[in-house]
C-alpha cells in the first residue's frame, strides 16, 4: 500500500497575492514599496507576512525612487529583494533601473500595467508600458523582461524572475496587468522544493583577488553582500572591473559589450514562451498577459471552425524571443498581434519578420480587454 | 629633544596655501611652483593645525622626540598622467 | 602628529589615483579626512563601514577610502542607506552627500529618513552651491549670493539644514565646519555614535565655484571667514548680536532606537507570541 499523497494546500487568490507567494518560495526577504492601484495588494500582502519571513524585512518608503533605492541597498546587502508599483509610479523608478543595470544589482521588479498614459486609467488594464520596460531608463543598459498570463503564472513567473535577477545580476521586471492582478483563481500554494530557486553566486577567493566587475567565462562576476569582507566600490559611472570609475574607451566597451553578453549568451534559458498548436498553424497569434487568455479561447474555436490556428504565449518579453517568432513567421500566412496599447510588442513582431509573413495588430486601448471573439474575427 | 620635523609631498599638494595662511609659526610659503615648501622647520611647535587641515593630506608633521621616518604614499601618482581636478562633471 | 596623516593613508585606496580630484583649498579633503579619524576612533573595523554617497563633488569621497563603498545617483543616497541598514543593522552606514544632494533633489528622502530615524549617519558637505556641474545655486545658497543660475543675486531664501533636521524629527542634529576640524571630528563621532538618524552638517568652502563669484580672493580668505563667524552654539547663544554668526556644536541629542531596531523588536514580539500560542 502506498501512503497517501499528502494534500497540497489551496488558495483562491489574487494574481497579485500569487506574486507575494511566488517571492516568498523563491527567497526573497525584502519589499519597499509606494502604494499603487493596481498593485497595492502586493505591497500588503507583504507587510503582513514578511515580518514572520526569517530575515524578513518590509518598509514604505516616500516614493517609488526611494523604493528602488531601498530595493538596492538591501541587494547589495545580500538580499533578494523586490518592489511593486504601476503606471506612474514604474516612470519614477527608471532612472533607478538604469542604476541597477549598470550595477549589476539583482532585484525584481513587478508592474502591474494600468490603462493610459499619465494617471490615465488606475483601475483599468493595459499592456502601455512594454517599450518603456525595456527602454525607459537612459543609455544602453540589457534588461529582462517576463510576463504572466494567469494567477497560477503569476507564482511561476515571479519565482523565475528572482531566480534570473541572481543569475544574471540584472534588474528583471516583470509585467503584469490589472486584469491578471485582480483575478482570483484557485490555486495549489508552492511548496519547498516545487521550484528550482537560484541564488545569486558570491566569490570564494581571498578578498584581495576579488574583482567586482571582471570579464569572467559566464560574463556574470560573483557577487558578495556587503559587509562581507570583501570591500568594493559600486558606481553608476562607467567603471573598471575593479568597480572604479572609468573613461577609457576599452574599458568602457568591455564594460559595456559583458553587460549585454551575460545576457544574450543565455538566450535559451531567458526567453520562455508556450507553443498552442503552433506545429502546423497557418494562423499565428502572438500574445502575453491577460490577453493570452483570450487568444487561446479564439485559437481553440478557429482550431473549430476548420483554421489551423496556433498560439504563442510570450512570458519573456525581453530579450526578445526571436528564436521562437521568426520560425513562426517563416510558415504562417498570417501573424496576429493583439495587445491593450497602440502597437509596442508588434514594433518587434514587424521587426523580426522581414518580409514572411501579413503582421496584423489589434489594439485596444479603452480600459477594456481584447475579447475571443475579436481575436477570432482577425483569424477566422 | 629633536627638533620636529615637516614635510610636503609635492605630488600630493596643489598648493592651496591653507598651511601657509594659517601655521602659527610661519613654517610653510606656497612656491612659485605652485607647491608649499618648508621654510621654517626649526619653528615649528607641532601645535597640529596643519596635518588635518590640509585637504590632500600632503603634510607630515614628526614630532622631534620619536625617530620616525615619513611614509610616502605607497604609489605616488605619475603627474603627467594626473592633472588635479580635471574630470568630466557628470 | 605625524600619525594623522599616516592614519589617513591607512584608509585610502591605493589603487586610486592621487591627489584627490578636488579642486585647490576645496574642503572635502579635510571632510574626508575627518570621516576616517572619526570611524577610527571608534574603533570600527573597515568591513563593517558602509560609505554610500550621493552624486557630486562630494560623493566622489567615496571611491577614495576602503570602506565599502556605494557611489549612488544623485540625491538618492539615503535611500539606498536605509535599505542597507534594513537588510543588516549590525553595518555601520554613512550616507556622504551635497547640499544639493542632500537638500534639493533628495530633501524629501532627507526628512523621511530623520522622521523615520533610520539608523543611518547623514553627512552633509555644504558648500552652498552645485560644485560639479559649475556653480548653480541650491536649497542653501544664502539669500542675495550669487551663481551661474542666479547672476543677479538669490531671490529665495535658503534652509537650514539644522532647523529642517531638528523640525523632522532626528535623533541628532549638529553642524561643523572644516576649519575647526577637531569639533567636527568629534562631532561625526558622536552622530556615528548615536542610534536613530543623525545628521551632521559640515560647512565646507567651495572658491572654485562659490568663492570666486561671492566676493573671496582665495580658498584661505574662505577658511579665514570659517574661523571668525562660526562659534559654539554655547557660545553663540549668549550673543547679542548675532548677524554675521553662525552656531556650530549639537544641536539635537534624542533618544529612540533607530527603525531596524525596532522592527527586529516587532519580529521578536510576534514570534514570542506565535510561540506562546503554540
Ligand atoms: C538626476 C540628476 N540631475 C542632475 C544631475 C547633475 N548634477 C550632478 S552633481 C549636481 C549638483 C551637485 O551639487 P551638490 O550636491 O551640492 O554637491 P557638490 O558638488 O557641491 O559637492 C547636479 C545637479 C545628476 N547627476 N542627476
Ligand atoms: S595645505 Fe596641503 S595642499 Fe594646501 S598648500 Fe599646504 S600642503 Fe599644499
Ligand atoms: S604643526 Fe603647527 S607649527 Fe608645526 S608646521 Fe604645522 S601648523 Fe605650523
Ligand atoms: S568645484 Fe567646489 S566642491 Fe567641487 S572640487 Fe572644486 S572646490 Fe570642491
Ligand atoms: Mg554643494
Amino acid at each position: 500500500m502506498t501512503a497517501p499523497r499528502k494534500k497540497r494546500r489551496e488558495a483562491f487568490l489574487l494574481g497579485n497575492e500569487a506574486v507575494v507567494e511566488g517571492a516568498l518560495a523563491a527567497g526573497c526577504t525584502f519589499y519597499a514599496g509606494y502604494p499603487i492601484t493596481p498593485s497595492t495588494e502586493i505591497m500588503e500582502c507583504m507587510a503582513k507576512r514578511l515580518p514572520h519571513v526569517p530575515d524578513g524585512a518590509f518598509i514604505q518608503m516616500e516614493d517609488e525612487i526611494a523604493s528602488m533605492g531601498a530595493v538596492i541597498g538591501a541587494s547589495l546587502a545580500g538580499r533578494k529583494a523586490m518592489t511593486a508599483t504601476s503606471g506612474p509610479g514604474f516612470s519614477l523608478m527608471q532612472e533607478q533601473i538604469g542604476y541597477a543595470a549598470m550595477t549589476e544589482t539583482p532585484l525584481v521588479l513587478v508592474n502591474v500595467m494600468r490603462g493610459g498614459a499619465s494617471t490615465g486609467l488606475p483601475t483599468s488594464p493595459g499592456q502601455g508600458d512594454v517599450q518603456q520596460a525595456r527602454w525607459g531608463a537612459h543609455g544602453d543598459h540589457p534588461i529582462i523582461v517576463l510576463s504572466a498570463a494567469d494567477v497560477p503564472e503569476c507564482v511561476e513567473m515571479t519565482v523565475t524572475a528572482f531566480n534570473f535577477a541572481e543569475k544574471y545580476r540584472s534588474p528583471v521586471i516583470l509585467l503584469l496587468d490589472e486584469i491578471t492582478a485582480h483575478t482570483r483563481e484557485k490555486i495549489e500554494l508552492p511548496e519547498p522544493g516545487d521550484f528550482e530557486v537560484f541564488s545569486r553566486l558570491t566569490p570564494t577567493m581571498p578578498p584581495e583577488w576579488y574583482k567586482p566587475y571582471e570579464e569572467t567565462m559566464r560574463g556574470v562576476p560573483p557577487m558578495p553582500p556587503i559587509g562581507s569582507g570583501y570591500r568594493f566600490h559600486v558606481t553608476g559611472l562607467t567603471h573598471d572591473p575593479l568597480g572604479f570609475p572609468t573613461s577609457r574607451p576599452e574599458e568602457v566597451r568591455a564594460l559595456t559589450e559583458r553587460q549585454f553578453r551575460k545576457i544574450d549568451r543565455f538566450f535559451e534559458d531567458i526567453q520562455i514562451v508556450e507553443h498552442v498548436e503552433t506545429a502546423d498553424a497557418e494562423v499565428v497569434v502572438i500574445a502575453y498577459g491577460c490577453v493570452a487568455r483570450s487568444a487561446r479561447l479564439a485559437v481553440k474555436q478557429a482550431r473549430e471552425a476548420g483554421v489551423r490556428a496556433g498560439l504563442l504565449v510570450l512570458k519573456t518579453l525581453y530579450p526578445f524571443p526571436r528564436r521562437h517568432v521568426e520560425p513562426l513567421l517563416r510558415n504562417c500566412r498570417l501573424a496576429v498581434v493583439p495587445e491593450l496599447n497602440m502597437g509596442q510588442l508588434s514594433r518587434e513582431v514587424k521587426r523580426v519578420n522581414e518580409g514572411y509573413t501579413t503582421v496584423r495588430t489589434i489594439n485596444r486601448i479603452d480600459g477594456q480587454i481584447i475579447t475571443p471573439s475579436q481575436i477570432l474575427k482577425e483569424i477566422a | 629633544m629633536g627638533r620636529n620635523r615637516v614635510v610636503v609631498y609635492p605630488d600630493w599638494c596643489k598648493g592651496c596655501g591653507i598651511c601657509a595662511a594659517f601655521c602659527p609659526k610661519k613654517v610653510f610659503a606656497v612656491g612659485q611652483d605652485g607647491k608649499a615648501r618648508v621654510v621654517n622647520e626649526e619653528a615649528c611647535v607641532n601645535c597640529g593645525f596643519c596635518e588635518p587641515h590640509c585637504p590632500d593630506f600632503a603634510v607630515l608633521v614628526i614630532p622631534g622626540e620619536t625617530d620616525q621616518t615619513p611614509c610616502p604614499p605607497e604609489t605616488a601618482p605619475d603627474p603627467a598622467e594626473q592633472p588635479a581636478a580635471k574630470e568630466v562633471k557628470p | 602628529m605625524a600619525e594623522i596623516t599616516q592614519l589617513i593613508h591607512q584608509y585610502l585606496r591605493h589603487n586610486k589615483k592621487f591627489p584627490l580630484v578636488f579642486c585647490p583649498g576645496c574642503g572635502h579633503g579635510i571632510v574626508l579626512g575627518s570621516l576616517v579619524r572619526s570611524v577610527h576612533a571608534l574603533g570600527l573595523p573597515k568591513d563593517d563601514v558602509v560609505i554610500v554617497a550621493g552624486i557630486g563633488c562630494s560623493g566622489r569621497i567615496a571611491a577614495y577610502v576602503d570602506f565599502n563603498t556605494v557611489h549612488t545617483t544623485h540625491g538618492r543616497a539615503l535611500t539606498v542607506a536605509t535599505g542597507i541598514k534594513m537588510a543588516n543593522p549590525k553595518l555601520t552606514v554613512i550616507a556622504v552627500m551635497g547640499d544639493g544632494d542632500a537638500f534639493s533633489i533628495g530633501g524629501n528622502h532627507l526628512i523621511h529618513a530623520a522622521r523615520r530615524n533610520i539608523g543611518v549617519t547623514a553627512l552633509v558637505l555644504n558648500n552652498f552651491i552645485y560644485g560639479m556641474t559649475g556653480g548653480q545655486c541650491s536649497s542653501t545658497t544664502p539669500e542675495g549670493a550669487y551663481s551661474h543660475t542666479c547672476p543677479q543675486g538669490q531671490l529665495e531664501s535658503a534652509f537650514d539644514i539644522v532647523e529642517l533636521t531638528r523640525a523632522a524629527g532626528a535623533a541628532g542634529v549638529s553642524r561643523g565646519t572644516v576649519y575647526h576640524v577637531k569639533e567636527l571630528d568629534a562631532l561625526l563621532a558622536e552622530a556615528i555614535s548615536r542610534p536613530g538618524f543623525n545628521l551632521v552638517e559640515a560647512l565646507t568652502p567651495c572658491f572654485t565655484q562659490y568663492g570666486r563669484g561671492n566676493g573671496f580672493k582665495s580658498a584661505v580668505e574662505m577658511f579665514k571667514w570659517l574661523k571668525a563667524s562660526c562659534l559654539p552654539v554655547e557660545r553663540y547663544e549668549k550673543l547679542e548680536d548675532r548677524t554675521g554668526k553662525l552656531p556650530i556644536g549639537t544641536f539635537v541629542r534624542r533618544d529612540v532606537a533607530g527603525l531596524e531596531t525596532r522592527w527586529a523588536n516587532m519580529r521578536q514580539a510576534l514570534a514570542a507570541k506565535k510561540g506562546g500560542a503554540a
